[in-house]
């Protein structure tokens, strides 16, 4: 790992994004790449696209795509296995939608055949038998999720998804969150995403990372500490979020209708 | 309702007259109680009413078809200005962005006696059009992401394209005339889907966006861009076309080595790909083939491209107006590749210090996911004065601030312009931008939303 401890170089790889890049999903390395480096990290952030080897990395982003590239993708991943070496080594493994899917055992192509995952998440993927899962989606995060450096709980997860698979968490992982509104997992648990060591996978575009700072911070929380140590005790800098939370409260009022509405105004008059 | 207002497209039957007459009252009723522009209202209750009315209206007539993610109705107006006065009296088409059946429909009733029609079509329509209108040309421009929580994904699209254009016929040797395919050779998604047709004439038309055809359709190879728009699959054969016709900078070449320069009142370099392929499309509209010869050298007709280049606004878009003493322009994109060709517009226009105003919404029309602003690359405004606005301001202002762009975020598109002017020095003019414009780029319902309120 070139980046285990804060100060020296981490790199976010976004992996494949020529395959897996439909869903605006290449935002999520930015926003890493960008909060590590306000803070005074010196960060380096990689377009990795695919036909040539995956480079090392500390944090790895796997975007959304369509059916046929979700396939090549995962084949092409298995092939170099840059990939399963660095997670095996504590890198972090981010993965969105169709890159949450082939995080798993299996998900399938467009002819709904089972492909084989890479096996990083203990989840499996069938396509729904309904129409696609479309809109915005809210979710709480598990008890059991994952926790912030410095203690406390992620707070409320928003996104848009846009998907058709229904995914079930086994034994070997953990739910990300609990859906309040929309459908996320689909596997009638109400679970949205999942989570295992320093592997996670979610449902949500958005992206997903500008829309939960606070979730992104906790990527770059595992990437910056050493794999084999305890989980990071200490929160990372703090930075001026505000545009990210006048967007979090108003897609989270324009969702649940929860009187958040007064934060954007005030946001808006501010800048106005 | 009368029926001889339709007279000229010959009798129509009693089902389908009653339907034209319930789509003028509709349409009518429509625009006195200020409820739209009366053209979707109309068209559907007239489908309602006779469900085949589409494919009655445009018997005997030639159509023309136009579509794919970007410049649809840019093209489809250059093609009507191509045709007209030279195609007899008038041309039915729908040059209010009705492109789905209902608004082909109001289309065509509203120019009863138009011979031909060019109809914009929306992307998941096109097989439905191709087979209830049996068009003598048909358009593709390029393919790539774009609202993708309505319209399919680019691969499912360009999958349905290709069934629907294996089921045309060609010009048979009986002397029947089938489809032209007119085919931008320099998207593969285009060519995968075109390559089923029949007859296709290929125009090297440039396609700014690469991100949604790496993974080749035929193997499961990957293509590779080369140098001027050439491409090919790693594995496979599958390869751009040779070109019947293409851009090199403003010039339309054919492929016998003639040559023609394209003057248009239109700026930008994606309007010169509209024009090249409106231009191949006038010729085949215009051109009485004899069957079996093809006509893969020849050059526009003469006129087409002086007729084209009439063209100086579509629907707004492209068009000034003024804002406190400044020049504004108004710049519509929709998607990741619209933007893209609107940034290399704003770079060709002057030196990068005209004040740009965004707005965005994410109304049913343009898409309810603002995820995409994350495939834009807002980084190339760095430097100029930006204000963000539209329903979706705040997700411009996050996307702004990860592309580290400075901005101001207003409420409104005219405050946002009235900011903008009170924010700059008067930019440098440029060779398609008086001294002090304003750059406004909207997209669908945003740029709506300026045009109601100026």
């Amino acid at each position: 790992m070139s980046g285990s401890a804060r100060g020296t170089a981490l790199t976010v790889a976004v992996v494949y994004p020529d395959l897996l890049g439909t869903y605006g999903d290449g935002g999520n390395g930015l926003v890493l790449a960008r909060r590590a480096s306000w803070r005074g990290i010196d960060t380096r952030l990689v377009q990795a696209d695919s036909g040539r080897p995956l480079p090392t990395a500390d944090l790895y982003c796997i975007g959304g795509g369509e059916d046929g590239p979700q396939v090549r993708a995962a084949t092409a991943l298995r092939e170099d296995g840059t990939l399963l070496r660095a997670a095996d080594h504590g890198a972090v493994v981010f993965g969105v939608c169709a890159g949450f899917q082939l995080l798993g055992r299996s998900f399938p192509d467009s002819s709904d055949r089972p492909q084989e995952g890479l096996g990083l998440l203990d989840i499996t993927t069938r396509k729904g038998t309904g129409p696609r899962s479309v809109g915005e989606l809210v979710a709480t995060v598990a008890p059991d999720g994952p926790r912030p450096g410095g203690g406390g709980s992620l707070p409320r997860l928003t996104g848009f998804e846009n998907h058709g698979g229904v995914t079930s968490v086994g034994t070997g992982a953990r739910p990300l969150a609990h859906v309040v509104s929309g459908v996320g997992n689909g596997s009638g648990d109400g679970s949205e995403g999942a989570w295992s060591g320093r592997v996670l996978g979610t449902y949500l575009h958005g992206p997903v990372l500008a829309r939960n700072t606070a979730l992104a911070d906790l990527l770059l929380g595992w990437a910056l500490s050493d794999p084999g140590g305890p989980a990071p005790l200490e929160p990372l800098e703090p930075l001026d979020d505000a545009e990210e939370m006048a967007l979090r409260a108003e897609r989270l009022s324009a969702v649940d209708g929860s009187g958040r509405g007064h934060l954007v105004r005030r946001f808006l008059h501010r800048r106005g | 309702m009368t029926v001889d207002a339709v007279a000229s497209t010959g009798t129509l039957p009693a089902r389908a007259s009653a339907a034209v007459g319930v789509v003028k009252v509709a349409n009518r009723l429509s625009r006195v109680l200020g409820r739209g522009s009366g053209t979707v209202v109309g068209g559907r209750a007239g489908l309602v009413v006779d469900p085949a009315l589409l494919a009655t209206l445009a018997r005997d007539r030639d159509v023309a078809l136009v579509t794919g993610t970007n410049g649809k109705t840019t093209t489809t107006s250059m093609l009507v200005a191509a045709l007209s006065g030279a195609s007899g009296p008038a041309i039915a088409t729908n040059d209010t962005g009705a492109n789905m059946p209902a608004g082909h429909v109001a289309a065509m009733v509203d120019s009863p006696r138009a011979t031909a029609a060019v109809l914009e079509v929306d992307e998941s329509y096109l097989g439905q059009l191709i087979e209830e209108t049996h068009p003598r040309v048909v358009v593709l421009l390029n393919l790539s992401r774009d609202q993708l929580d309505r319209i399919a994904e680019v691969r499912m699209l360009v999958d349905r394209w290709r069934s629907a254009l294996a089921g045309l016929s060609g010009s048979s040797d009986s002397g029947a005339r089938g489809t032209v395919v007119v085919a931008n050779a320099d998207d593969p998604m285009v060519v995968w889907a075109a390559l089923a047709a029949p007859d296709v004439r290929w125009v090297g038309a440039g396609q700014v966006w690469h991100d949604d055809a790496v993974g080749c359709p035929a193997c499961s190879g990957r293509i590779e861009f080369g140098a001027e728009g050439a491409w090919a699959c790693d594995r496979c054969d599958f390869a751009r076309p040779a070109r019947d016709a293409w851009l090199e900078g403003a010039d339309l070449v054919i492929a016998d080595g003639a040559r023609q320069v394209l003057t248009l009142g239109l700026p930008g370099q994606f309007n010169r790909a509209n024009a090249a392929m409106a231009a191949l499309a006038a010729t085949e509209m215009l051109t009485s083939r004899t069957p079996g010869a093809a006509l893969r050298t020849a050059l526009p007709l003469p006129g087409v491209l002086a007729r084209l280049a009439s063209v100086d606004q579509v629907a707004g878009r492209f068009s000034s107006t003024v804002r406190r003493g400044r020049p504004v322009r108004l710049l519509l994109a929709k998607n990741p590749a619209g933007w893209t060709a609107i940034f290399d517009l704003l770079d060709e226009a002057g030196p990068g210090d005209a004040p740009v105003v965004l707005s965005v919404n994410a109304r049913v029309a343009d898409g309810l996911d603002t995820s995409w602003l994350w495939d834009v690359p807002f980084e190339r405004l760095a430097g100029r004065s930006v204000v963000a606005t539209g329903d979706r301001r705040i997700d411009l202002a996050v996307r702004l601030r990860y592309a580290e762009v400075s901005h101001a975020v207003v409420d409104g598109p005219l405050a946002a312009l009235d900011r903008a002017v009170g924010l700059s020095d008067l930019g440098t003019a440029g060779p398609d931008r008086g001294p002090g414009t304003i750059e406004f780029l909207g997209n669908y319902t945003a740029f709506a939303d300026l045009r109601r309120q100026l």
